[in-house]
């Protein structure tokens, strides 16, 4: 008894069973992660977890996150592309304490990578693993909000309506106005949300080297594209998918062909535009120092 | 006698078991999303558990990983030739063992289990392609076998492998399956402590 006592006085705050969820829950979310991986593109209903922050932060990608991660992980995570924003810190901290991996900024160090709505600049590469953060995982919700029709329409292969949705873009803008959360076709077969991605991203999910799960906690599903999985953004014949294009490189490290956050520099109309990903900006200039 | 046999019986299914539930479970379940993440790899779970035949190291470290109450395991005569598995994995897991079927998470398929029997197991719903069962098939070896070419996600052009000790029909059956895509049930196919998945995405022909 009282050795136990001493145990635990001596033991700081509370303890946490490794990154935080139970086992029964883990093994029920790494169930539907094999699953999706199976069904690639199909999203995967999963019994989500109350997690220690709110609904909107990241809890799909979380309980993702911590249903892989191991002791040898090296953990990257990043919010619109830049690791020092509250949620990336916080997130890393969240793992830090729970888990006790190592955590980085840098895309090639780390094993895995939890990402609010880019994906690194630096290609992924095999045996990566990138986890998205999605709000709502179906692509099809704003244009039918009922979860039974929805379930029905990807069953039956049914995308109509969504071609209408591009349709009318074009119809009213003269090109498809849709810049994120971009829809995607995966192997031919199911429409899949990338997570609200800016499109610019999209190319980057084709046939990637890593393997991408996706994680939607308010929504509860899980979903995962292998490795080398053909992903196609919807478009037509004579309006083929087009990313953004930027005139000006990044203000800070020159770099063209990625892509770019506009930054307000004062209340006269001043602006720059600079590198979205936080460490393919910062490699770069480190780089160009000699 | 009968006192003896059963305290036998019992030490047997509570010894051998994950020696670190946490890490362990986490490590076999890593090698496992990889290959089934990448179909046609093998990868070798590691010597982690000790399970009474005729359950394979690997189906039983799968299992250790996976397996808990919400997920019916299926497998021939529990009560008879599989009574000494059947007891290890209830204790392990807590997995209902079941003789039907269609209540299958996962199936313990016997060496060469005739692929026409795969069909009364879940294949999913075309709502829910999830609910579908996964079937762990021991094998003689992962090479040496007759040749097969697999395609689709995970594979970055075609993979190449041979597994020896494949019932009869196993490719046709595979092709069968794959063709009710996204329906279908997911095959691991287990040798020793190593494990060659093949879901349903994959695409395969003999040669």
């Amino acid at each position: 008894m009282r050795t136990t006592a001493m145990t635990a006085a001596a033991t700081p705050g509370p303890a946490y069973n490794f990154a935080y969820l139970d086992e029964g829950t883990k093994r029920m979310i790494r169930r539907a992660i094999l699953k999706g991986i199976a069904v690639p593109g199909y999203q995967v209903p999963f019994a989500s977890r109350e997690m220690p922050m709110p609904y909107g932060w990241g809890t799909g990608g979380v309980q993702v996150t911590a249903a892989i991660l191991g002791p040898a992980d090296v953990l990257k995570v990043i919010d619109q592309g830049a690791d020092d924003t509250t949620n990336a810190v916080s997130i890393r901290a969240f793992f830090r304490k729970t888990a006790g991996i190592a955590t980085t900024t840098r895309t090639v160090e780390a094993t895995i990578v939890q990402t609010r709505h880019r994906i690194p600049e630096t290609p992924l590469a095999a045996g990566q693993i990138i986890v998205y953060q999605v709000p709502i995982p179906e692509p099809l919700r704003f244009l039918e909000p009922r979860e039974t029709e929805t379930r029905t329409m990807h069953a039956l292969e049914e995308y109509g309506l969504m071609h209408v949705k591009l349709y009318e873009d074009i119809a009213r803008h003269g090109h498809i106005a849709t810049t994120y959360a971009y829809p995607v076709k995966v192997e031919g077969r199911y429409v899949m949300d990338p997570s609200p991605l800016p499109k610019f991203d999209n190319p980057k999910m084709h046939r990637s080297p890593a393997l991408q799960l996706f994680g939607a906690g308010r929504e509860k599903r899980i979903y995962a594209l292998p490795p080398y999985t053909d992903v196609r953004s919807l478009d037509f014949e004579d309006h083929p998918f087009t990313v953004q294009s930027f005139t000006e490189p990044c203000a800070v490290c020159g770099a063209r062909n990625v892509y770019l956050d506009e930054v307000v520099t004062d209340d006269r109309g001043g602006r720059m535009f600079v590198c979205s990903d936080t460490d393919h900006c910062g490699t770069r200039r480190a780089e160009a120092t000699p | 006698m009968g006192a003896f046999a059963t305290t036998a019986l019992a030490t047997a299914a509570v010894a051998g078991g994950f020696a670190d539930p946490v890490f362990d479970a986490q490590a076999v379940f890593r090698l496992l999303m990889g290959a089934m993440a990448e179909p046609g790899t093998v990868a070798d779970l590691g010597a982690r558990v000790a399970a009474p035949a005729p359950l394979v190291p690997a189906a039983a470290a799968l299992l250790a990983a996976l397996a808990d109450g919400d997920t019916p395991v299926w497998m021939a005569d529990p009560a008879g030739a599989g009574e000494a598995a059947a007891r290890w994995l209830r204790f392990q897991t807590g997995a209902p063992i079941t003789e039907d079927r269609a209540a299958a998470t996962f199936a313990l398929l016997p060496e060469r289990h005739d692929p026409v029997g795969w069909a009364s197991f879940p294949r999913g719903t075309s709502d829910y392609p999830d609910r579908s069962a996964t079937l762990l098939l021991p094998v003689r070896d992962f090479a040496g076998g007759d040749g097969l070419v697999l395609a689709g996600p995970g594979i970055a052009a075609e993979r190449r492998v041979a597994p020896a000790g494949l019932p009869e029909g196993f490719a046709a059956a595979l092709a069968a399956n794959r063709a009710g895509f996204p329906l279908g049930v997911d095959i691991v196919l287990v040798c020793g402590t190593a494990v060659l998945a093949l879901p349903r995405s994959t695409r395969v022909r003999e040669g």
